[in-house]
């Protein structure tokens, strides 16, 4: 197969960057996207000029590393699936394909198609965590959880976090992402002890970072390589607006007599 | 955002339901009997001001957050997005841009003719809602405008009642279809039932 | 001279740990404050480590040269994890899971090891659901548990097939919560280069930041490694295609031992490969086996029609079909062990009946199975696999057999490591896959994970204050001592040799030509007259590397070129280091499977009077390395010769 592909190349963070057009021919339809780039990156270098860069790590659509904007979509056209899931044979022989990194301001771009994604480790530290030390928790099966509970956290806990919601969405919200930790917490027992404080500690870095708001365009599922529901941004919000209406308690200590 | 908004939304029931009122065969009596009731009892005029400062803020909500959102990607994509997001959602600023500007091609017609801003054009009273609105659906543009407006207002409302739902937390697996079921109808009905009025009038008379 | 002194303590078997807890030396939480420690690498085991000691209150330093350190390939892991709960009440206990360890490791792990593993296995499931990791669960509301290759009790624990996944970010959540309270310093995007010693001691290292290119210095009172296994030694493996050996090889340069590098876990159940640009291998969970059936034609005329695509497998009468595992073990049958299973797919393919275009495949067949439950069953349990199967093949498995093939997966070898997990090199540690071990020739499943969190949870924090506590008068180690400036200038003076050498081969290239070296001669089953032509090659492949690799890119800047060039440039001495391990190893055993030793019905010979022991190599500059051995001693265990027929 042959392609067209216009890809970002940026040298690093302070340049201004642009879309070069290359050629690749004789791509196999049973190559991964990354194989296909591999294969133009090979030509780069025979021809002594600089590869593409891009994020890849695992190759079998679990670590998250993988993030590319292909044709106008996060990890491409294929539904629930990461970019290195993605293989040749999804596109149609000689297309032109737009490949871009993704886009917000929370992400910097680092070189070409790679960025920097330490907002979304921000937002797990402030709060995406069961604060219990290793060693003296109770035996496994003292605290019996509900298996539609364990199964609907297994779910939402399924994130990958590639950012593929912030790049779908029209606002460059990271909902889904935070949703998504809020649920998984929120729904075992051992998450609710301190379920209040996560939530208000994570959206108020979430807010801190420069992300967008969300507007409820539902992009984010669309996109979600791990199909994360949009039922987990509800259950963060209700989880909020709970949290907020509470948080007199937590500040005063409760009432005292 | 969707406190103001879901405000609104009764409002807007509201408000529809007195317009229905024109469509009487009566020569405008129940309307204008309701129109007057609306414009000098006192409860009303204080869910007046709240009504304002509805708009107001759900407006001024829209725009901190769109700016908010458009500075959250600075550098936009070259390839236009094809994520499949929930209908005219994307478009609430400009579907709300839309209604913002016949509202105030509203006011100059109606409100501001009331508390007395604007003259009323010679012949109409300055209570005589009916006549006014008879008056302006005669002008086919003038139907044009409203029907167009209210068929922008219909796609934003499309996505108010379940967006609402969704941030202040209400889903339920069995439960969010039906709001999803309520939010299209509500939309439906609000901007088919506004848009039935100058329809009546520039078709029937 | 390296001193290979397992300190295992002097009691029985199972009283050593609350022996060695007992008799260790501690750190008061106002001196921990004063120790710096660096980890390596935020796997399972760094992670969890890290998170650990971040708790405690030292100072942690971790490395990653990922984005986030949520990435690390553990995350990969599908199966589950291996504990001595016996929640089923089907007899498990600690002294079962123990000998089904050291049995399945084929008699070459270090009893004392794997017994503390094995006791510390419940507590690790304890903690991971008080961190909210989301194992299965039964309705009643208890864990689940299903059976896993090599044990007749069902012990392993699951999250779906992403049990790595959830385990690893339930470490990375609890290493999240130290870097906010700032117990823990995180350095991502960083390529461990060098080991700096000060007297002996492992006080720091050398890292290249990989968005700056900057070399960077680090200090510490002691370092632990973490950063996994070596497979990418073979090119195609199952693991991220960033894996590497770099730290823990420049850790051997500077004297730490390396322990068994030959042991490779091939696994049977992976997808094959489909061409020259293939960059990675996909696993398909070992869990396939328990309901699929593996053949190959029979005749070799209808394997050859198969390659030529001129028949379809679906065509091929059952009569016609060869079940070589079930002909061969009928007492496991498809389910024998994985260095098993994965000889004998090499052997039928070698033998002209392989299928796929180039032969290098053999058959999955869900057809009886299928038949037998019905396809919603099958959907069932399996039916994520089959997607990712017809994703990434374009082939539906519910109709036509899946393909597979053996692919490299795990590796046993590792930086040698003693009862408290310091390597030969004091301060130094190894934790998880990166040390030999507890393994021993051959890895069960679902027990890497359960080592890599026993080691970062429970052990290195017990045993690394022992060491620690006598460095308190230590003050902090500065970065501008002569030892770090050396290191760092010879970590420099190594980027410009590389950027300049001014070949035409790309880095891929080279490595791509390792990689069938290693796995021709040094894969699945080896000889000597192999084995010596691979030293050759791998010689030659070191000198075309240094005169003909083309790194084009610059030092100072985002260069991927540069940092595979490095890990290559490893890879290629540790090739090496391998073969010379398999050479001298005369005994089938586990993974290393020696044709000379074999039984007369194929199967793997150990030589038990002259192989029970591990082979440490010590690096000897230029010169060959010298290999020193740590005795085995089964005190508990009797040697037996595994058979599954």
């Amino acid at each position: 197969m042959k392609f067209t592909l216009k890809i970002w190349r940026q040298k690093n963070a302070e340049d201004k960057g642009g879309m070069v057009t290359y050629q690749v021919d004789t791509v196999s339809p049973d190559s991964s996207f990354f194989e296909m780039l591999d294969q133009l990156n090979q030509q780069l270098i025979s021809k002594g000029e600089d590869p593409v860069a891009f994020d890849h790590d695992c190759r079998e659509g679990i670590c998250g590393t993988c993030s590319l904007y292909i044709n106008g979509r996060p990890h491409g056209p294929l539904k629930g699936a990461t970019t290195c899931q993605l293989h040749m044979r999804a596109f149609r022989d000689g297309e032109t394909i737009y490949v871009e990194p993704w886009r917000c301001g929370a992400f910097p771009v680092v070189k070409d198609l790679i960025v920097d994604r330490s907002a979304l480790d921000k937002i797990i530290q402030a709060g995406g965590y069961i604060s219990v030390n290793s060693g003296g928790v109770p035996d496994a099966n003292t605290i019996p959880v509900p298996k539609p509970n364990a199964d609907s956290a297994f779910d939402a806990a399924a994130c990958i976090g590639c950012g593929a919601c912030v790049a779908a969405c029209p606002n460059a919200s990271p909902m889904l992402f935070v949703g998504a930790k809020i649920s998984h917490l929120a729904l075992l027992p051992q998450g609710r002890i301190e379920a209040e404080r996560r939530v208000r500690q994570m959206v108020a870095a979430m807010d801190s970072l420069g992300f967008g708001f969300c507007s409820n365009t539902y992009a984010c599922e669309a996109e979600c390589p791990k199909e994360i529901k949009i039922a987990n941004i509800t259950r963060l919000n209700r989880e909020f607006l709970a949290a907020k209406l509470a948080a007199e308690k937590e500040q005063t200590g409760g009432f005292a007599i | 955002m969707a406190l103001a908004g879901v405000f609104l939304l009764v409002f807007l029931a509201v408000h529809l339901g007195i317009n229905l009122l024109l469509l009487a065969d009566d020569g405008g009596k129940a309307f204008s009997a309701a129109a007057g009731f609306m414009g000098t009892h006192p409860v009303i005029r204080i869910f007046e001001l709240a009504l304002f400062g509805g708009f107001a803020l759900h407006i001024a909500f829209g725009v901190i957050v769109s700016i908010r959102n458009r500075k959250s990607r600075p550098i936009r994509y070259q390839h236009r997005s094809l994520s499949e997001t929930s209908p005219f959602s994307k478009y609430m600023m400009h579907t709300g841009m839309i209604v913002l500007l016949f509202l105030v091609l509203h006011f100059i017609d109606f409100y501001f003719i009331k508390i007395g801003v604007v003259s009323p054009p010679p012949g109409i009273g300055r209570h005589d809602f009916y006549s006014r609105a008879v008056a302006l659906f005669s002008d086919p543009a003038y139907s044009a405008i409203y029907l167009f407006s209210f068929l922008v207002l219909g796609f934003h409302l499309n996505h108010a009642l379940q967006a609402a739902a969704q941030t202040l937390g209400l889903n339920h697996p069995r439960f969010t279809p039906l709001i999803k079921a309520a939010s299209a109808l509500y939309a439906m009905i609000i901007a088919g039932g506004f848009m039935a009025i100058p329809l009546r009038f520039t078709l029937f008379n | 001279m390296i001193n290979l002194n397992a300190k295992t303590p002097g009691v029985p078997l199972p009283e050593q740990w609350d022996a060695y807890k007992a008799g260790c030396k501690l750190v008061s939480p106002n001196n921990k404050r004063k120790l710096d420690i660096i980890v390596v690498g935020t796997g399972l085991a760094g992670a969890s480590a890290a998170a650990t000691l971040g708790q405690l209150g030292y100072n942690v330093k971790s490395f990653c040269y990922q984005d986030s350190p949520r990435r690390a390939h553990s995350i990969a892991a599908q199966g589950g994890i291996n504990a001595a709960k016996n929640y089923q009440n089907d007899g498990d206990n600690v002294f079962r899971l123990f000998y089904d360890t050291i049995k399945g490791g084929d008699y070459r792990s270090r009893e004392s090891n794997v017994y503390r593993l094995a006791s510390i296995s419940p507590e690790i499931i304890d903690l991971c659901v008080a961190q909210g990791v989301p194992f299965a669960r039964e309705y009643g509301g208890l864990l689940a548990n299903r059976s896993f290759g090599g044990a007749q009790v069902s012990r392993t624990f699951y999250a779906r097939g992403q049990t790595g996944q959830q385990l690893l970010i339930g470490a990375y959540s609890a290493m999240s919560r130290e870097i906010a309270a700032g117990t823990v310093k995180l350095y991502n995007r960083r390529d461990v280069l060098d080991i700096v010693l000060v007297d002996g001691k492992a006080r720091g290292i050398i890292a290249r930041n990989l968005v700056t290119g900057e070399v960077e210095r680090h200090s510490a009172h002691a370092v632990v490694l973490a950063t996994g296994g070596y497979g990418n030694v073979f090119y195609l493996s199952t693991n991220a295609m960033g894996s590497n050996v770099t730290p823990a090889w420049s850790a051997y340069k500077k004297g730490a031992a390396f322990a068994n590098p030959c042991f490779t876990q091939i696994h049977p159940t992976c997808i094959p490969v489909h061409g020259e640009f293939q960059s990675k291998l996909t696993l398909m969970s070992e869990s396939l086996r328990n309901d699929g059936r593996i053949w190959v034609p029979a005749d070799k005329s209808d394997a050859e029609l198969i390659r030529q695509k001129k028949l379809r497998p679906e065509q091929i009468h059952e009569s016609k079909r060869d079940y070589y595992l079930e002909r061969r073990y009928p007492a496991f049958g498809n389910l024998v062990p994985r260095d098993v299973a994965s000889r004998a797919a090499k052997e039928r393919c070698d033998a002209g009946f392989g299928v796929d275009s180039h032969g290098r495949a053999v058959y999955l067949d869900f057809s009886d199975a299928i038949e037998r439950l019905g396809r919603a069953e099958i959907s069932a349990r399996y039916g994520n696999l089959f997607e990712m199967y017809e994703r990434i093949v374009d082939d539906n498995p519910y109709r036509t057999p899946m393909m597979i093939y053996p692919a490299v997966h795990y590796t046993m070898g590792g930086l040698w490591v003693d009862y408290e997990l310091m390597t030969t090199v004091p301060g130094l540690y190894s934790i998880g896959e990166c040390n030999f071990s507890d393994h021993g020739a051959n890895r069960l499943g679902a027990s890497a994970l359960m080592q890599g969190l026993a080691d970062g949870y429970f052990i290195l924090p017990y045993t690394i204050s022992g060491y620690l506590s006598h460095e308190i008068n230590t003050p902090p180690i500065p970065t501008t001592l002569p030892e770090f400036h050396l290191a760092a200038r010879d970590v420099t003076d190594r980027l410009a040799r590389l950027k300049k050498s001014g070949g035409k081969e790309s880095v891929d290239h080279l490595h791509r030509k390792l990689g069938k070296v290693m796995w021709e001669y040094c894969g699945m089953s080896r000889n000597e007259q192999g084995l010596t032509k691979a030293l050759g090659e791998i010689a030659e492949l070191k000198a075309e590397f240094a005169s003909g690799v083309k790194i084009p890119g610059g030092l100072k800047e985002y260069n991927p070129e540069l940092e595979k060039a490095l890990r290559v440039e490893d890879f290629i001495e540790l090739g090496s280091l391998m073969v010379r391990d398999a050479l001298h190893r005369n005994e089938s055993c586990g993974g290393h499977f020696r044709e000379e030793y074999q039984t007369p019905d194929h199967e793997a010979l150990r030589n038990d009077d002259e192989f029970t022991y591990v082979a440490a190599w010590e690096h000897q500059g230029d010169a060959a390395p010298e290999m020193h051995r740590e005795e085995l001693h089964f005190d508990t265990v009797k040697l037996t010769q595994r058979s599954y027929k």
